[in-house]
């Protein structure tokens, strides 16, 4: 190829390039055919509904919960994200001493979105909840605590 | 009279070699990789790795987990193919405990590990034209890559580190959506290929840095243990699709691509065809997809066997092996992942030799390293 050659060809897969990216540029500054891009803070953010987000427990709006305290989620996970406080309470129809959960304690900052606590749960006491907006000036804000408090077992979980 | 050609001609001039760093903070190892480089001028004598910097002992790690929970942990190995890697623990437990699952099970993953093989060669096309200096491809990677990543997110519920296969089977089952999102990203897709290849491909700039760059014989691939697009660049049949087939790669017809360049332009496109080649094998699994379980009735404590099982897949990077030891309790005894990009890098030994400083930024770019995944 002569040195012109080689210089017309250069310019000639450039402009086969340029070509490309023209195509989508002089479309969008007319009327935004391919515009994808989300401009987050001012448009909300799409969510899909299985998003592993954090973990919580969910209550009915008689501020019960599912949880029985097994601790089959607690045995499950692979890092020591949960932590089963549980206590012993007299139940009151039979007299017997049972165990109950105290407290659910769930430490995002070590969780890894596994699911397998969500998997081993026998009575779907905990779930996937899909907010993100997880970030926090303070790494004990990440430690909650599931159940809400004054929070009781829903009647009927345990048969 | 004396030329300057002459002057500089090799015999005469005094040259001393010298240690040049690259790594681990440089932006083309993507990620924390040190290379000793031993220079002559600008042109590269010795490469020596120095590994080390992400480490996280998985390996000793998983020696401590059930079975159940070794596979999060492979996401984090080499996190662009991370469904293959969840994927091969979940065999060899299968193989181990001898599980048969189901042929849904079998095409959900196999549909999955080609949806993360085109993110992964979408992700590592966008980025190696960044490190040659062409930073359009990297927006239109993206804007592909994400089609992928919302399939991901609405079956998975994550986007790059799935945890989506459990030994039996898989976590969910499949989105309602997925079969619609796939139809529709298939003819996106073979509509964007051809426009990659003109944006970059014929590009006389971009030809220049790839043709004849970086040469791998297959004897060097072969002796160095390379695999997967490294390897296949260089012409050694090494597709574990094709050679050990697992899940329902034998129920599909695709081709393995081999370019004998051995050059950074054939392991460039071997992946672009590759891409091609996963479209394939989508679209004859998309409308095929079998009713059934999702998940084989399975004991929540898993105990294998005593014995030593092994089983490799093909992840985007080359041939992924896991190795599991099991003395019959409910944590393995030795868990040993033969991981791609670790035998790669040592075949960048070879092809890096002689070449100039930034013609060794695209030779990394083409091996397509994954940090994490040569650490572990």
């Amino acid at each position: 190829m002569t040195y012109f050659g080689k210089i017309f060809y250069g310019i000639k897969t450039l402009w086969t390039g340029m070509k490309v990216t023209g195509g989508y540029f002089f479309p969008n500054i007319t009327r935004k055919k391919y515009v994808i891009t989300r401009q987050y803070p001012d448009e909300p953010a799409v969510v899909f509904p299985r998003f592993k987000g954090e973990v919580v427990m969910w209550h009915n709006e008689n501020n019960e919960h599912r949880c029985t305290g097994c601790q089959a989620c607690e045995i499950a996970c692979p890092n020591g994200s949960i932590e089963i406080i549980w206590k012993r309470e007299v139940d009151p129809e039979t007299g017997k001493k049972k165990k109950m959960l105290d407290q659910h304690i769930y430490h995002l900052s070590m969780c890894t979105m596994c699911s397998l606590c969500i998997q081993a749960c026998p009575t779907n006491a905990i779930m996937w909840s899909t907010n993100f907006h997880n970030a926090t000036y303070d790494r004990g804000l990440l430690t909650k605590v599931l159940n809400k408090p004054g929070s009781k077992l829903m009647a009927g979980v345990e048969e | 009279m004396e030329t300057n050609t002459q002057i500089l001609s090799t015999e005469d001039l005094r040259s001393q070699e010298y240690f040049l760093n690259m790594g681990p903070q440089h932006p083309a190892t993507h990620g924390v990789l040190r290379l000793l480089l031993t220079m002559d001028g600008e042109i590269v004598k010795n490469i020596e790795p120095d590994l080390g910097y992400i480490h996280r002992g998985i390996e000793k790690m998983v020696e401590y987990d059930t079975y159940r929970q070794i596979i999060h942990v492979t996401d984090r190995l080499d996190y662009l193919s991370s469904h293959m890697n969840n994927e091969a623990v979940a065999l060899a437990i299968e193989k181990a405990l001898e599980v048969e699952v189901s042929d849904r099970i079998k095409v959900i993953r196999t549909m999955m590990d080609e949806l993360t093989r085109i993110a992964s060669h979408l992700l590592w096309w966008g980025v190696m034209g960044m490190d040659i200096g062409a930073l359009t491809t990297f927006m239109y990677a993206f804007r592909d890559r994400e089609m992928i990543n919302e399939i991901m997110e609405k079956t998975t519920g994550a986007r790059l580190t799935m945890s989506y296969n459990i030994p039996g089977g898989v976590m969910f089952d499949l989105h309602p959506d997925f079969v619609k999102d796939v139809k529709a990203f298939i003819p996106h897709m073979r509509k964007v290929l051809p426009e990659y290849d003109r944006l970059l491909t014929g590009n006389i700039i971009f030809q220049r840095r790839m043709k004849g760059v970086g040469y791998l014989s297959a004897e060097d691939a072969i002796s160095h243990g390379a695999s997967g697009p490294v390897a296949r660049g260089s012409g050694v049949r090494c597709d574990i699709r094709k050679k050990a087939p697992y899940s329902a790669y034998d129920r599909v017809e695709f081709d393995e691509i081999i370019e004998t360049g051995g050059d950074n332009l054939a392991r460039y496109q071997v992946r672009m065809r590759e891409m091609y080649e996963s479209l394939n094998i989508l679209e004859q699994l998309v409308d095929n997809i079998p009713e059934g379980p999702y998940q084989m009735p399975m004991r929540t404590l898993i105990k294998l066997p005593k014995g030593e099982f092994y089983q490799r897949v093909e992840t985007a990077r080359g041939e992924f092996g896991v190795f599991i030891v099991s003395d019959g309790k409910k944590n393995p005894y030795r868990v040993k992942f033969r991981s791609p990009g670790f035998s790669n890098l040592n075949a960048l030994i070879q092809a890096g030799r002689g070449v100039k400083l930034a013609d060794l930024v695209a030779i990394m770019s083409t091996f397509d390293f994954v940090i994490p995944d040569i650490d572990r």
